[in-house]
């Protein structure tokens, strides 16, 4: 039963995984070729059958998104390598020691929709992963995989590699396509969907780089072989980054249904320097906090969201028992008020408040009202504070900076409260 | 004052890979900054002229992303201190880097040889805490590290910075293993990518 997809060609050729040579030695391109005798139609339903779902964080089914697009041409695809949630890094991995493989995906991918311009949105920060992408698609063109009539078919596909400047939120699928045409990264109000009206207002597909790095893996081996691994609702693999205090930090790419002490305690290692493990995140920033009364349960999407979370774009973030968990927020908080596009009162004027109060906390200078005001101001970002969150606002950045908060107010209230001078802890 | 032929010939390289001029605004304001060492009025309203925008168009999309930085040192120092690092002890790196230069975060040192920063998540949250020296990555840096790091690029100029270089020098734990060695640099504070023609020392 295959249990890596992703990073075998990586871990057994540690030298050159990143070239043209290798890639095609280990199989490389011959998805592509498979890809081209099939009717793209076919290819859309694989990947339906396969039930891959999207690794950028909401989760989506891959084949239905396709499914939606609007008959209208030109379309285009555009993959999210704008990583940048913090505790993720597994995009960087795929980009910087396997490009050819999402290339490859790239190109089925664009086959199978007809979108002949695809584009790469690469975080600014990521330069390296950028060169080694662009090397990538030079050798491509080279090798007859891209440019005009590839391998010999009438298909035609160009790839620009396009580096972003320094901006969370062009993670958001139609903030990226504002900053694509040149604009500031808002995010547009949805409706229209992407798929309907997207990059220069044609129907667009925006994929995560791990998500389409499995289309070569599911061309070659069928949708029904990809469907056949892992839990229902988490086929497939999946590139967890892990991070803070645990001994073996790093990304794995695991089958799904393992519980959260085999990652933690067994690949992970456990938390160093003998230290008690407090409290973990389990999908990234946006996602409330586990606690260790979970560790048995299974570390699936399903289960992750029935316990009050998400597997997001799956950073699990580990946290001891002296982790001061005010400020742990705070660095939360404080990231998703930076990161706040400005377009919405709540967002923009929410999570500065939260930074705000939760700074004057840990200075010793909170008010016993603070306590309340939090869950005030989170209620106005997300009436309701429910799971999954209620959004008033245009995109789900805003609710996003609410989970640090419930979640230190729901495990670690009696802290919070006893950081407040004045303060009783009485009451909950 | 524009732009030499060669930097123009590059930037209608770069406006011809997108469907539409304007996309090229984000990859040319990087090529401005290549130019100008920093983002300037002058280097906006020749980005303008390109792709067909008014310069107010051009200011108001810089002036969203963070990279684009109208003062900046000859090298940009970004300390993460986001939520891993953050555990991990970023906000000591931070302080070190400060203490080391004298420079507060988010300023230039007076001689403007470096820009101090504390950025949020640069997806190395598995080497942290981590550091960027015009966006060239180094991880697991430790205070000390941290400050030697910024005394010798205070004192050694280098006009070349290779993330493989500062990783072996400053560096430590790394988020996954890193494969062969990069051979391209940043030669400013703007990242290097081949296309964008900022790229420097290439073997
Ligand atoms: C604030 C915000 C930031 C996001 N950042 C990213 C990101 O960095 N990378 C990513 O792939 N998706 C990100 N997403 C999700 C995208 O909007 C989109 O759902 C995803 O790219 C679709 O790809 P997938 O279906 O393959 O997951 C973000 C969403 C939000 C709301
Ligand atoms: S929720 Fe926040 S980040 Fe999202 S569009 Fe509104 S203001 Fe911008
Ligand atoms: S939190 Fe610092 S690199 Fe991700």
């Amino acid at each position: 039963m295959t249990d890596r997809i992703l990073t075998v060609r990586m871990e057994a050729h540690p030298t050159d995984s990143h070239t043209m040579a290798r890639y095609e030695a280990t199989g490389g391109y011959a998805a592509l070729r498979k890809a081209l005798a099939m009717k793209p139609e076919d290819i859309v339903a694989e990947v339906k059958a396969s039930n891959l779902r999207g690794r950028g964080g909401a989760g989506f089914p891959t084949g239905v998104k396709w499914g939606f697009l609007a008959p209208t041409r030109p379309r285009y695809l555009v993959i999210n390598a704008d990583e940048s949630e913090p505790g993720t890094f597994k995009d960087r991995q795929l980009l910087e020691r396997d490009p050819h493989q999402l290339l490859e995906g790239i190109i089925i991918s664009s086959f199978a929709i007809d979108a002949h311009h695809a584009f790469v949105f690469v975080r600014g920060e990521y330069p390296r992963s950028a060169r080694r992408l662009q090397q990538a698609v030079e050798e491509a063109r080279a090798a007859g995989y891209l440019g005009r009539g590839i391998l010999g078919t009438g298909f035609d596909l160009d790839v620009t590699v396009h580096l972003g400047a320094g901006a969370y939120i062009c993670g958001e699928e139609t903030a990226a396509l504002n900053s694509l045409e040149g604009r500031r990264g808002e995010p547009r109000i949805k409706p229209p969907f992407p798929a309907v009206a997207g990059l220069y207002a044609k129907p667009t597909i925006v994929n995560n780089v791990e998500t389409i790095a499995n289309i070569p893996w599911i061309v070659m081996n069928g949708g029904a072989a990809y469907n056949a691994i892992g839990p229902e609702g988490s086929r497939g693999t999946r590139l967890l980054s892990l991070s803070g205090h645990v001994a073996n930090p790093g990304n794995y790419e695991i089958v799904m249904g393992m519980s959260w002490r085999d990652l933690i305690f067994g690949i992970g290692g456990g938390i160093p320097n003998g230290k008690a493990l407090k409290c973990w995140i389990p999908g990234g920033a946006s996602a409330p906090w586990f606690t260790p009364d979970l560790l048995d349960t299974p570390v699936t999407l399903d289960d992750i969201a029935k316990n009050g979370s998400m597997a997001g774009s799956g950073a699990v973030v580990v946290m001891d028992e002296t982790t001061n968990v005010v400020a742990a927020a705070w660095s939360i908080v404080r990231f998703f008020s930076h990161e706040s596009c400005g377009q919405c009162t709540p967002c923009r004027e929410g999570t500065t408040w939260l930074q705000r109060i939760l700074e004057r906390i840990l200075a010793g200078q909170g008010r016993p009202s603070d306590v309340d005001l939090l869950l005030d101001v989170c209620d106005n970002i997300s009436p309701g504070l429910r799971w999954p969150p209620a959004q008033t606002t245009i995109c789900p950045l805003g609710p996003s900076a609410v989970s640090p908060i419930t979640s230190i107010m729901k495990h670690f209230r009696d802290e919070v409260v006893a950081m407040i001078p004045g303060a009783v802890t009485a009451g909950v | 004052m524009t732009w030499p032929d060669t930097t123009l010939a590059r930037a209608r390289d770069i406006i011809a890979r997108y469907p539409e001029p304007r996309s090229a605004v984000m990859p040319l304001l990087y090529v401005a900054m290549r130019h100008d060492g920093r983002l300037t009025d002058e280097g906006m309203r020749q980005v303008a002229a390109l792709t067909g925008m008014t310069a107010v168009q051009v200011e108001s999309v810089a002036s969203f992303y963070s990279m684009y930085k109208r003062h900046v040192g000859s090298h940009v120092v970004s300390v993460c201190t986001s939520i891993s690092c953050h555990l991990l002890g970023g906000r000591d790196v931070l302080a070190a880097v400060s203490d080391a230069t004298g420079v507060p975060a988010g300023e230039t040192s007076a001689d403007g040889s470096v820009t101090i920063e504390s950025v949020e998540c640069i997806g190395a949250c598995g080497g942290a805490p981590a550091v960027q020296v015009d966006y060239e990555l180094i991880e697991g840096v430790t205070p000390d590290k941290g400050a030697e790091l910024c005394r010798w690029l205070m004192t050694a100029h280098p006009e070349v910075v290779h993330g493989d270089d500062l990783q072996t020098r400053f560096g430590g734990r790394r988020s996954f293993p890193a494969g062969p060695p990069d051979p391209v640099g940043a030669m400013g504070p703007y990242p290097a990518f081949g296309p964008l023609g900022t790229t420097g020392g290439e073997a």
